[in-house]
Parts: structure tokens; sequence; C-alpha cells
């Protein structure tokens, strides 16, 4: 069964912008973002002026308590949902842009759920409670969902397309979820240690784990900036990605690596977050056109910017209680998900 | 008698094919040629009520398709779509047998002339050696035989066939295009096919229609429509029409595209019914 | 010349024919006795133990000297078998529907928004209002699992017709954005709510009685014939949607007559017994190996070994971590680990 679902590249008039163009308008949103965080620094049960937002960070006075909770709850926070945002739409891009498959996402696919079982797993046979051990699971997860969605994916005529990888997706999760939720009824404390988090979260998380993550997210990052290049000609097809001299099976290892790292990562920070990496390469093509060169970079800012949003509307609309933020994005992605089939699945 | 009367047929966008009004003599062969999206496979789609009409009819015997129930249709005209697709490791018996779901209820399963139809539709088209393997299995030429005694099996006085000839190498196209002959000669069945090459439209039509940008130009008998000038019109190209040095009918022999204006168009219209 | 893989009843002189897969048969009978005795043993197992004979002595009506054994096995076990055999029977011939209907393998009523939509309902009344009647969650349920089936469909409608392959793909969205809002509710709920709320979302045939019987049998009694009747259109959709239209199909209304089917069948078993995943994605694939692709003799053959796995699934749950129990559907997600294995091994062999 073939599946005709149009690829964004094949859409009439593939956008051109000027480099200079699409330079400043990266430097506009990294500025729009700086400012969405500081913002986000100011919400919050107690809100505190900007100034003292500066100061408790650039001035540090340990003895007033607004700076003690700017530095210890607000900012990780919101450096938390900025690198997850960031790390999960670029993982995102590079799916969709190797798989060829506009409705790729590491929650879709499955892969978050891999990652969260790892983490469960971790939590509940090994009592495990740092982050860095807690990584490694989400990685293992990740990596084994990974590999698992994309070969049950690719069975039956057609190989990977995205109606299979969707469904394999969807059924990987169904069963990690299943498996996760074996495993809570079995154990209640766990149960309710991770329950928040299972529903994605950036609340309650301190820099010393933002630093822990940092390594895999600085590996993560290069890795999938340096695939720019390869990732447009791999938009025209495998074959003929070959045949102006990619070598595709290393930009696919190098993909699946890059992919793992980020969305094990992101997992590991803030627990499964889904549709983001759908919705954001999305709108940035449409902002930057097909050049994954520039689409990479604003999706990294772009995540970024929308995962900070959405904490803020979490926080927002039904103060004093918060939404989880993975919530918020598959309340804003379920739609857009849906939107997609509904008009560029043919049939 | 299969006709369509001001027909209007297309999809979400502009009609692709506007108040058609053609006739297709019963008992004999015809094909529908044109470039490509002038509109012959939605015709013939149209003809086989597999897109319903926006204005017009399809008629048959004096009936609009669309008011007879769609089973009762089944049993008086038989489609083949391009390219169709078995399922993993359905036999050719199998899928033989499926033809002759128009002529079945839950109460009649099986009767004898179900049995009967299959045996001889696979007769017919020289598969009985084969019924028994998985259709995807089959070559080509074979899979394309599987397909149209399926249609066989339907028993109907119509049979409508899209492009059946193409991804087959030139061997199974000729296999193809002689079984649909012996089928028309030897039980007085009406076809109608799209094809691509003119060449066997030429050679194995009784009757051929002429599409460009979803206007008849040019139908009747081979030798009256395959022409230098009508192949200018709807192909845009430059031809040569000599007559078969065997059976006499036209054999066209392309050596250049015509002035620019003409293929400009046609690549728009292929590009607007695309989308 | 080999004769049709088929069984052909064919009276003289009677305007009447029926076709059974040849295979149909002797399959149906070995899955229904295997089917039979893991009910014995499993009713046989558990605090009290009883052994297989007693078990049927008791079901025909025999002294068995223990007074206890009617009691045990006819009012305490024994609804909770028949149950996981329909619920199994449900839920495998609704997933050979839902394959057949969108030509995937994938398909699964657990992965299409169906599973979810129940879910969520259940879980948004056991842990937001607290005071809901138990006994109407099912129904509510059902509900749930209705419209979640209603608006999947409504959604990939689209003038010029539906498409299986957007209704599998919105079946999945809903899903997806379904779970999260499962998720939200379970991280503000009570703790023990939220744990009864779980089990539920696992799936569990643990305690149900005559009356959930009685409420679920009816369904089963309807749905499955008429599943078992859509056999023959379901072959010739299975064929593409324009070779059907032109064997005479009224494709549109038959998909959506088969999906109401098939959402009947899962909804009503959600509401009985909980999410159970895999059993509509399981019993189908291995019935195709067993029977072969024709779905007369698929569909009927899927539902036996739906049952025959839920009622496995029920009896490894009760037995292996006892006095402890774990619930069926946990167990048949276990299951599905080696069986996906496999289907990936045996591919890359062919290949």
């Amino acid at each position: 069964m073939a599946v005709t679902l149009a690829q964004s590249t094949s859409q009439p008039k593939p956008k051109r912008r000027a480099a200079a163009a699409l330079a400043i308008g990266l430097l506009l949103a990294t500025g729009l973002l700086l400012v969405i965080m500081t913002l986000s620094i100011n919400f919050g049960a107690a809100d505190v002026a900007p100034s003292t937002v500066w100061a408790a960070l650039f001035n540090y006075d340990p003895t007033s308590t607004q700076h003690l909770i700017i530095r210890t709850l607000r900012m990780p926070r919101v450096l938390v949902a900025a690198i997850v945002g960031a790390i999960l739409a670029l993982a995102g891009a590079i799916m969709q842009g190797l798989t060829r498959n506009p409705l790729a996402d590491a929650g879709l696919l499955g892969i978050e759920s891999g990652a969260a079982l790892g983490v469960v797993l971790a939590i509940t046979f090994f009592e495990i409670k740092t982050l860095n051990l807690y990584s490694i699971f989400a990685f293992a997860g990740a990596a084994v969902t990974a590999v698992l969605v994309y070969s049950l994916g690719s069975l039956g005529r057609g190989g990977p397309t995205p109606l299979k990888l969707t469904l394999a997706g969807a059924m990987i999760t169904a069963f990690c979820s299943s498996f996760t939720s074996a495993i809570l009824i079995l154990n209640q404390q766990t149960l309710d240690e991770v329950r928040l988090w299972l529903a994605g979260t950036v609340a309650g998380r301190d820099l010393g784990l933002i630093a822990a993550s940092l390594p895999y997210v600085g590996v993560g990052m290069v890795l999938a900036l340096s695939l720019g290049r390869s990732l447009t000609a791999m938009a025209l097809g495998e074959d003929v990605a070959r045949g102006l001299g990619q070598r595709t099976g290393w930009v696919k290892v190098i993909a699946a690596i890059a992919v793992v790292l980020l969305a094990g990562s992101a997992v590991a920070l803030a627990g499964p977050i889904g549709f983001l990496g759908l919705l954001v390469p999305h709108i940035m093509r449409f902002i930057v056109g097909i050049d994954y060169r520039w689409l990479l970079p604003y999706c990294i800012i772009g995540g970024a910017l929308l995962l900070v949003v959405a904490d803020i509307i979490g926080r927002v609309v039904v103060r004093p209680m918060e939404i989880p933020v993975g919530v918020v994005t598959a309340l804003l992605g379920g739609p857009m998900f849906i939107y997609l089939v509904r008009w560029r699945v043919q049939r | 008698m299969l006709a369509t009367d001001t027909l209007t047929l297309g999809y979400d966008g502009p009609n692709i094919l506007d108040q058609l009004s053609i006739t297709l003599p019963a008992g004999q062969i015809t094909a529908l040629i044109g470039p490509n999206g002038c509109g012959k496979s939605t015709l013939l789609r149209g003809l086989a009520r597999l897109i319903k009409p926006k204005h017009g009819a399809v008629v048959l015997d004096g009936h609009d398709v669309q008011r007879i129930p769609t089973r009762q249709l089944a049993t008086q005209l038989g489609i083949l779509p391009q390219n169709p697709v078995a399922p993993e490791g359905l036999t050719v018996r199998e899928l033989v047998a499926q033809g002759r779901y128009p002529h079945q209820r839950w109460f009649q399963q099986w009767s004898a002339a179900d049995e009967q139809a299959v045996r001889s539709a696979l007769e017919i088209t020289n598969m009985v050696e084969l019924a028994d393997r998985a259709v995807d299995a089959l070559s080509g030429g074979q899979r394309q035989r599987a397909w149209i005694a399926m249609t066989l099996a339907q028993e109907t006085d119509i049979i409508l066939l899209d492009e059946p000839t193409t991804f087959l190498d030139l061997a199974h196209q000729v296999e193809v295009l002689q079984l649909l002959e012996q089928l028309n000669r030897q039980s007085g069945r009406t076809i109608v096919m799209v094809v691509h090459d003119l060449n066997h439209a030429t050679r194995h039509a009784d009757h051929v229609i002429a599409l460009r940008a979803g206007v008849v130009q040019a139908a009747g008998s081979p030798r009256e429509v395959i022409t230098p000038s009508l192949l200018r019109a709807v192909f845009g190209i430059e031809a040569e029409v000599i007559p078969d040095p065997r059976s006499g009918v036209p054999l066209c022999i392309p050596y250049g595209l015509c002035a620019a204006e003409p293929t400009d168009t046609l690549y728009a219209d292929a590009v607007g019914s695309r989308a | 010349m080999k004769t049709f893989p088929w069984i052909t009843i064919r009276p003289k002189h009677v305007r009447f024919s029926l076709r059974i897969d040849r295979r149909l048969p002797r399959v149906g009978l070995l899955v229904g006795l295997l089917v039979l005795a893991i009910m014995i043993i499993n009713m046989g197992v558990g605090e009290y133990k009883i052994s297989p004979l007693d078990v049927v002595k008791t079901l025909l009506g025999m002294e068995t000297g223990d007074p206890q054994h009617v009691l045990i096995v006819r009012t305490l076990r024994l609804p909770r078998m028949l149950l996981s055999a329909l619920v199994g029977l449900a839920l495998g011939t609704s997933g050979a529907l839902l394959q057949g209907l969108t030509r995937n393998p994938l398909a699964d009523p657990s992965i299409m928004g169906i599973n979810t939509g129940a879910g969520l309902v259940a879980v948004v009344l056991t842990i937001l209002v607290r005071d809901f009647p138990a006994r109407w969650i099912p129904v509510a349920a059902f509900a749930g699992a209705l419209v979640a089936a209603g608006l999947m469909y409504v959604l990939a409608w689209r003038k010029g017709g539906d498409s299986p392959m957007r209704l599998i793909l919105i079946g999945v969205g809903l899903s997806a954005v379904g779970s999260a809002v499962t998720t939200l509710v379970i991280t503000i709920g009570n703790i023990y709510d939220v744990q009864r709320a779980m089990i539920w979302l696992t799936g569990s045939v643990y305690g149900r009685s005559w009356a959930d019987f009685w409420a679920f049998a009816p369904w089963v009694a309807i749905a499955v014939p008429l599943a078992w009747f859509q056999a023959r259109q379901l072959n010739s959709l299975h064929l593409g949607e324009d070779v059907a239209l032109g064997l005479g199909v009224s494709v549109g209304r038959q998909r959506a007559w088969i999906l109401l089917i098939a959402v009947a069948l899962a909804g009503a078993s959600v509401a009985v017994a909980g999410v159970i995943s895999f059993v509509g994605l399981i019993a189908p694939h291995v019935a195709r190996r067993l029977v072969g692709t024709d779905h007369t003799g698929l569909v009927p053959t899927a539902g036996m070994l739906g049952a025959l796995l839920l009622v496995a699934a029920d009896w490894i749950g009760r037995t292996i971590a006892a006095p402890n129990e774990i619930p069926c559907g946990l167990v048949t997600a276990v299951i599905g680990v080696p069986f996906f294995l496999t289907m990936l091994y045996q591919h890359a062999k062919t290949k």
C-alpha cells in the first residue's frame, strides 16, 4: 500500500530566503527567547520584579529569599524548558528529514515511552535516584525502542513509510506504557515519585541536573547540526542523495545516535513530552524553507521558545494549579498532527 | 451499450472532463488514448462509477449507472484498475473466486455457477497451472492475467481496463493484449481500455477515442483516427503514419516534437490535473 | 486440478450454498478444546485448590464431597473464566476486522484511539468524580470508546470519502492526545484512586461476577456473528478500494459498518475488563498463519485465538506470582514481546 503523504519538500515553491535575512531572523528569535525566558522567571506564585531577576542572575545575594527562589527554582525550570524544547525539536527535525516522514516525532515514534520505561525500571529495580544514571537508562530505552520502531516500521512492502512508522511507534508506545503502568501498579511508592514526571514536566529541577545532562546534550546537538547539508540532500530520497555523493549509511548512523542522545536526555530531564518535535519543525519550515542548514538552528531556538511558552501557559491557565508542560504540548500539537493527516494524506 | 451524456468529472480542483458525450460501441474493443493528464483514466474511472459525476451521467443500456444498485451493476460491468495490489499470500484461485462477489448472497455463498465461472476464467487466461500459487509471487504478466481472470469470473458483458500493459515487458504486453482480443472475438465482450502505446491501440482496438485536455479530438476506427494531423493536435508530435506491413492498420512512427506552443500547454495540463 | 480451499455445503434442489474455510473446523476444534482445558485448570487454581476432575464434576452438577466447590467454582470462578474467553473473542474479532478494514497488519483497537477514549472516561470518573457509582463506569467507558471512534471517523472523513490511512493515523493522534489528558488526571489524583485507575488501564478480569458476564455476553452474541457475515465484504475490500467498488461493494457504507462492529466489540471489552492491549493485534496474525488470508476463515479463527490468548493470560497471571495476581492485560503485553521479535526475525530471514 503506497503512502501518498505529500512531502513538505514537494510543495510547489520551496522558500529560498537570503542568508542575511535568515541570520538576522535567527538573532531576533534568540533575543525573543531570552526576553521570554526572563518573563518566565518573573512569573510564579510570588511575582518578582525584573530588576530583582537581573540582580539574582548577575549580583547574587545569598541572604535574599527572592534571589534564592530565582536561583534554585525558577532559573533551573526555565533552563530545563529551553534545553528540552530545543533538543526535542532538533530530534524531530532530524527524524522528519531522515525518514522523509512529516509525522515523525520522538513521542509519536515511541522513543520517549521507551526512555520513560527505562527510567521507571531504573527507579524500581535498581533504586537509582541520580540523573546521571537515569540518563543511561533513558538512553538505553530510547535506543532499543528507536531500533525496534524502525525495524517494525520497515516490514512489508515499500519499506519504512510514514504510516507504518507511526503505527509501529504507537504500538511500541502502547507496549511500553503497559509495562510502565504494570510496574507502577505493583509499586505505589515509585508511582507517587514518577507520576508527575511521566506527564512531562519541567518543575522541580535543579542546576546540578542540568549540568549533568550537558555533555550528552552538547554531543547530540553538535552531531545533529553537522547533518544539515546531508539532510537537505536526503530529503530528495536516499537514492538521489547517494547519487549526489552523500554517504547515506553514515548519515543514518550519526542521525540515529544524535536522536537517541537528544530524545534520551530530554526524557531524563523532563519526562516524555510529546508532539513538540512534530510541531516545531513544521512551523520553522514554513518560515525558513527546506534548507536544513538553517532549519536545524531555527528548530533549536523555536523549540526552546515553544516549550518555555508552553510552560508559562501551563502555569497560568489554572492558577494556582499547574498543568504539566507535556500535557500542554500534547494539546497544542495533537490538533496540528490531526490537521496534517486530514489535509495531507490523500488516501 | 455504454455511453456518456454531458458527463463532467473532476476531483477537488477544476473539472478534468467537461460535458463529454461519447458512445462506446458494444461488442468492440475501444482504446482510450491521449497524453498524460488528458483525462483518459479519469474517464475510465467515471465509466466504472469509481468517481461520481459532477454533472451529466454514464448511461448503460438507457439507465443512469448511478441509479443502478452497485452490486447489480457489478454483474454487467467489470473494472480492472491500474496496478492493483493483492494481499500477501492470496492464491490465484482465491483471487479469481472473489470475482464472484456480486453474484453471491449470504445464503448463496458458493453456487455451482460460481465454481464453473472461476474454472472457466482460469482456463481462458491459462492460469490453471498457477492457480494455487500466491499472486504476489508471480511474474508481472502472470499477475496481470490473474487479475484479468478475476474480472472475467465476474461474467460481465463489459470489461474496463486501466493501462493493462504498463510495467510489463514486451512479451507480456502482447500476451495480455492477445488475451483481451480473444475474449472479445470469442465471447463478444465489450472491452474498453486505456493504453499508452499508440501501436497497441491501432493493432488491437476496433475503435479509438483520442482525448486531449478532457476534450475528444477524434473517435472512430484506428484508420480514421490515427493520422499525422491528429497526432500533432493530441500529442504535439511530428510523426509518420504508415500501414502496418502485416495487417495494414496504421503504424505510428514519431520523429520529434512540433512547435513549442502545444507542448507548453500540454505540460500545463498535465501539471494542472495532477494537483 | 486442485479444488477450492473451502468446504462447500450445497444441498440439491435448494437455492442455498455455504462455504466454510477448509482449515477452520480442525483449527476451531483444537483451539476450542484448548480454551476449555485451560479454563478447567484455571478454575482449580487459586487460594482454594481444586483438582480439574472435581472442577468438571462440579460444573456438571455432580457431587465432589466438598460443599465449598459449588460456591467457588460456579459462583466465583466460572463467570470470570467465561468472561475472559468472551473478552478475548471480542478483541480478536475486533482486531481482525480493523486489520482487514485498514489493510494494515499493525492496526489494533489499542492503538487507534478506541481504548484511549474509554480509558480516559474511566480514569476521569474514578479519580475526579470519586463517588461515581462503579456499576456505571463500564457504560460510560463504552460511550467514551464510541465518541473516540466517532471523532476519528469524522476527522478522517473528507469530501471524496474516507480513507483507511487517514482513519488509522488520526486514531493514533487522538490516542496520543487522550493519553496526555489521562496522564494529567493521574498526576493530580489521590494516590489510591490513581492506583485503582491504573489497574483498570492495564486490563484485568479480577473479581468479575455473573452480572458482569451477562452484561457483556449480549454484545458478543450480536456483534461476533455480524462480524462473520462481513467476512466476504472484507475479502473484497482487501483487494483495494477500486477493485472492491468494481465488484459491487458499497465501500463507504461497508467500511462504516465494519468499523462500528469493531468499535462495539472493543468498546464493550474495555468497559468490562479495562484496556487489554495486543490481543487484537496478535490473534489475527497467528490466525493468518493457521488459515491464510481469507477472512471467512480468518475472522472466526482470530476470535477463537483471542479467547485462547486471554484465557491463558489470565491463568498465567493467577499462578505465576501466587498468591499475588498479575493483571491479564500485563501478561498479554509480556507475551507480545517474543511475538514481535519472532515477527521481526522471520521477516529478516525471508528478505
